[in-house]
């Protein structure tokens, strides 16, 4: 049954399917073990950082291509929600239709970027990628007409999801039975489906065709694969998951912004997480989404204590400035692609280098 | 089997289309500029536009052309090329800044001195980091394209940081040297004294990089390299060390792009490299990974049309190359100047 | 063979798994002409590209006039005094004839006597020294490969099916090119499909089979032997 559910991919290691249920655990009754708004909106990140690191790693990991386009496409769908939100009103059809909105423009450019960048060398793919996404970035934070330019989009999410909506008079093991809750399960369930969804993808014969070609792309050219396509396609769903991410993501938040959801910043936070969690695992993004953005909240806290402790060095504080925690992430980065390349899963199921 | 037959087959005639075909691309600039004639209607403006177009692409081309030819050589891509360009211009601008008894003074000789003292310090500079950044994060991931990209751009992230320690969090504002304030009126259009000598610089730059890679011995093993590095190899030439060189050289001339832009906006931050990095990218593509040539014609186009539609209607300058992009790669997939590869 | 001047012992290496070489022993005689022959896939290819150090021999030594290059780099392989034609030629179509071969004289610019040679054995490279190599026949390219190998003074030759695909008239002219090379004492390694041409050419003969030399002797002894050719390399050699 659980088989069946995880697309025959276990784990295959204990330590890691132990860590993963109590990830697992952890998150579905986050409510209830980390009670506070501000857990809650670190566990509702968390889901949402999985789905969409898991979107990113089906490119990455499974089809051995490298994307700076993600965030593009997580903020077509965030984008997606808010517009239909504003312009239709506050409910569950501008939600719906936003997500769908969202989901189809993230597969269309998607579509036109591999077909253009992928005919001639994967490599074209990262740097168009790059510019392609820097100059979407550019136009939403200059068209501010309808993005609402640098400032974002704040919209209203049906009052169904909101505190302001109570489903129980009475707490149940002190927590408030509202629509805030039920929002949180939304990110909760919809994570998890993406997350099924992937798995499904990624061991299907398509999926096993991806990997084939990341082994040895002339082998599966001569086998008679047209690889354009299947590569197009990795990223198309790839794209759409992001894009779903995004709407997920605009709706907790009930806002969108360029700095949200299209900077340069989430787009290396998503990198780094695949890296540490394991490339071409689905598991690696739910490892690594979780270990980061815990980490980012405690990494800065501790660069504080640091640069306080070497105040009196030359240069030191310097480093260790909170503002500066892009370096060690960096650092980080580095080291993991030349010594970790598998990340925690890889390690988990001890497999070597 | 004795002697062997008199052998004399001819080179075919090429087509008149075939024979063209060589020179569409660069074609491409003086139409663009036409283009950009009737769309901005303007003569005054048009010709401002254009002259600050050119000094755009030249100083791209000046930061691309090492990524380029890094490539061509050993198939590296590197992401973190921008790094280098950002570090030449602190590098370059602080020197200019500690000299301003020099560039303050209106006289050109002392100004030229204090610019190339600032140009020699940001080639070093930007040129060690490079010797470096092969060393440490380049060398580690040859042939694996995968890597290479996550571990440049990792590298990048890391040394703009650095920047962001030494310098402080702050861009830094400069004033050009007296010399180079100010503007001709030419044609009753307003000409930047700087872009005009941008202009100048960048095609000696062209012109003197064409020679080497044309007429000497370092050149023809670059060229040779590039289509086929193993044979090079075979022949006895050390490939690795021509590597290297090639990619100090291009480091040095990111450095020196970066000094340029520096003095061209005026302005600088740890993050300028990487920005310029998606015009950079759109030039090697569009110009034909591994060529000089197309990618000098390639940071014309993008210059030009980068300020021509930024004049029409800012916010689509940006989204205006990357339509030049899409549009050349329709045409020819392998950018305007494709590079024959043994492999 | 004490007058060995490159020597193979026990040499295993894997690329890619596949064109595998495991344990080829080979000895080259100076001052003559050897051939390796056998099927496709048999390992001829790899064997020169790892003696030219362009493949790495994870096992197994590789001597040149007794000095061990098998961890060499290429380029000091080469600088040895070592001309290699690979297969496809390795010609830079991008630069001119002329070009081409200033390359290949690594050590001091070509020569006039050396050229004339060059132009002697192959004409139609003086017609077109200012053309792109990129523009040249099939047949001239490989003229202008193999003279690239004749630009520096050499102690070895590593030739790789010189005669493929090109028409029998260029054959002639190119065997008669090789001959003449033979003719001035030069050591040659090659791999030749073209049983006539080996024939004509070959003093010593090598057959590899599964990435192993699984026959040696001398050139004619194999080609008076149908029998033994017909077991040795099946069906893939031309009737002879």
């Amino acid at each position: 049954m659980l088989k069946h559910i995880l697309s025959g991919d276990m784990p295959r290691s204990k330590i890691l399917s132990l860590v993963l249920v109590v990830i697992f655990l952890g998150l579905a009754f986050a409510p209830f073990l980390f009670p506070g708004t501000r857990s809650l909106d670190t566990a509702a990140r968390i889901c949402i950082f999985i789905a969409l690191v898991a979107s990113y790693d089906l490119l990455l990991g499974y089809t051995g291509i490298v994307s700076f386009a993600h965030t593009m496409f997580f903020g077509v769908g965030a984008y997606g929600v808010a517009l239909a939100s504003v312009h239709m009103g506050r409910g569950f059809d501008a939600l719906i239709a936003g997500t769908l909105a969202g989901a189809l423009v993230a597969a269309i450019l998607a579509a036109i970027i591999g077909l253009f960048s992928l005919r001639v060398r994967a490599i074209f793919f990262a740097m168009i990628t790059l510019a392609v996404a820097t100059a979407v970035a550019v136009l939403f934070s200059q068209m501010s007409g309808i993005t609402g330019g640098e400032d974002g989009l704040n919209f209203k999410i049906p009052r169904a999801q909101t505190s302001a909506q109570k489903y129980l008079a009475d707490p149940v093991l002190g927590v408030k039975i509202n629509g805030k809750l039920l929002n949180y399960y939304l990110m909760f369930f919809g994570s998890l489906a993406l997350i099924l969804v992937f798995l499904r993808v990624v061991n299907s014969p398509f999926g096993r065709v991806l990997q084939a070609i990341r082994e040895n792309e002339f082998r599966a050219e001569a086998v008679g694969y047209k690889i354009v396509f299947f590569r197009t396609g990795a990223s198309i769903i790839s794209a759409v998951g992001a894009a779903v991410a995004g709407s997920l993501y605009a709706i907790w938040l009930r806002y969108v912004g360029p700095d949200t959801t299209l900077s340069f910043e989430i787009m290396i936070d998503i990198l780094l997480m695949v890296v540490i969690g394991g490339m071409g695992t689905i598991y690696g993004a739910v490892i690594g989404a979780t270990i980061f953005v815990i980490a980012q909240n405690y990494l800065q806290n501790l660069m504080v204590v640091a640069a306080d402790a070497t105040s009196s060095l030359p240069l030191l504080p310097l480093i260790f400035n909170p503002d500066r925690w892009l370096l060690w992430l960096g650092i980080l980065f580095v080291l993991s692609v030349y010594f970790f390349p598998k990340g925690v899963v890889g390690r988990l199921r001890g497999e070597r280098k | 089997m004795s002697t062997a037959p008199q052998h004399n087959p001819t080179l075919g005639q090429a087509s008149l289309k075939d024979r063209f075909a060589p020179y569409i691309p660069i074609a491409l600039v003086p139409l663009l500029m036409l283009v950009g004639m009737v769309a901005i209607q303007a003569p005054s403006s048009w010709m401002t536009l254009t002259v600050s177009g050119l000094a755009m692409g030249m100083m791209i081309f000046i930061m691309a052309s090492g990524l380029t030819l890094v490539f061509g050589l050993m198939d590296v891509i590197n992401f973190g090329h921008g790094a280098f360009v950002s570090v030449g211009a602190f590098i370059g601008i602080s020197i200019l800044l500690s000299l301003g008894a020099l560039t303050g003074a209106p006289s050109l000789f002392l100004n030229i001195l204090a610019i190339l003292a600032a140009i020699v310090g940001a080639m070093i500079g930007a040129g060690a980091l490079g010797w470096a950044f092969e060393r440490v994060i380049v060398k580690p991931v040859y042939g694996a394209h995968l890597k290479q990209i996550l571990v440049t751009m990792g590298g990048m992230i890391v040394v703009e940081q650095l920047i962001l320690v030494l310098w402080g969090p702050d861009e830094i504002f400069i004033n050009r040297p007296e010399a180079l304030k100010g503007a001709f009126i030419f044609l009753g259009a307003a000409v930047e004294k700087y872009r005009l000598l941008a202009v100048v610089f960048g095609l000696g730059i062209f012109f003197a990089m064409r020679w080497v890679l044309r007429h000497t011995k370092i050149g023809l093993i670059v060229r040779a390299g590039v289509e086929n590095g193993e044979m090079v190899k075979a022949l006895g030439y050390p490939l690795r060390l021509v590597f290297i060189s090639i990619f100090i050289a291009g480091s040095a001339l990111a450095g020196l792009g970066g000094v340029m832009w520096g003095l061209y906006q005026e302005v600088i931050t740890a993050h300028m490299g990487g920005n310029l990095m998606v015009l950079v990218f759109i030039v090697v593509i569009i110009g034909g990974l591994g060529s000089v040539e197309g990618c000098f014609i390639g940071a014309l186009l993008v210059g030009l049309l980068q300020n021509y539609v930024g004049f029409l209607d800012p916010k689509l300058a940006l989204v205006s190359n990357i339509g030049l992009m899409v549009l050349i790669l329709m045409w020819r997939p392998q950018g305007m100047v494709p590079v024959v590869r043994a492999k | 063979m004490s007058n060995s001047l490159l020597s193979l012992k026990d040499v295993h290496a894997n690329i890619h798994q596949y064109n595998i070489l495991h344990g080829v022993n080979l000895e080259v005689p100076k001052g003559e002409v050897t051939m390796l022959l056998g099927r496709n896939g048999a390992g001829k290819t790899t064997t020169l590209r790892t003696i030219m150090g362009l493949w790495q021999a994870h096992a197994g030594t590789i001597e040149l006039a007794g000095m061990d290059v098998t961890r060499q780099p290429t380029a000091q392989i080469a600088k040895q005094g070592v001309g290699y034609v690979p297969e496809d030629m390795g010609i830079f179509s991008d630069l001119t004839v002329e070009e081409n071969m200033r390359l290949a004289a690594v050590s001091a610019p070509l020569s006039q006597e050396r050229m004339d040679r060059i132009f002697l054995a192959f004409p139609p490279l003086k017609t077109f020294w200012h053309s792109a190599a990129g523009n040249l026949s099939g047949g001239q390219k490989q003229m202008l490969s193999i003279a690239r190998a004749m630009a520096e003074e050499r102690q070895l030759y590593l030739i790789d099916e010189p005669t493929k695909g090109l028409a029998p008239a260029i054959i002639n002219t190119m065997a008669a090119a090789l001959s003449e090379l033979k003719a001035k004492g030069a050591t040659i390694l090659m791999v030749e499909q073209n049983f006539e041409v080996a024939k004509y050419l070959g003093d010593h003969c090598a057959v590899m089979e599964d990435g192993k030399i699984i026959w040696t002797g001398p050139m004619n002894e194999l080609a008076q032997d149908n029998e033994l050719q017909e077991r040795l390399m099946g069906l893939n050699m031309e009737a002879s």
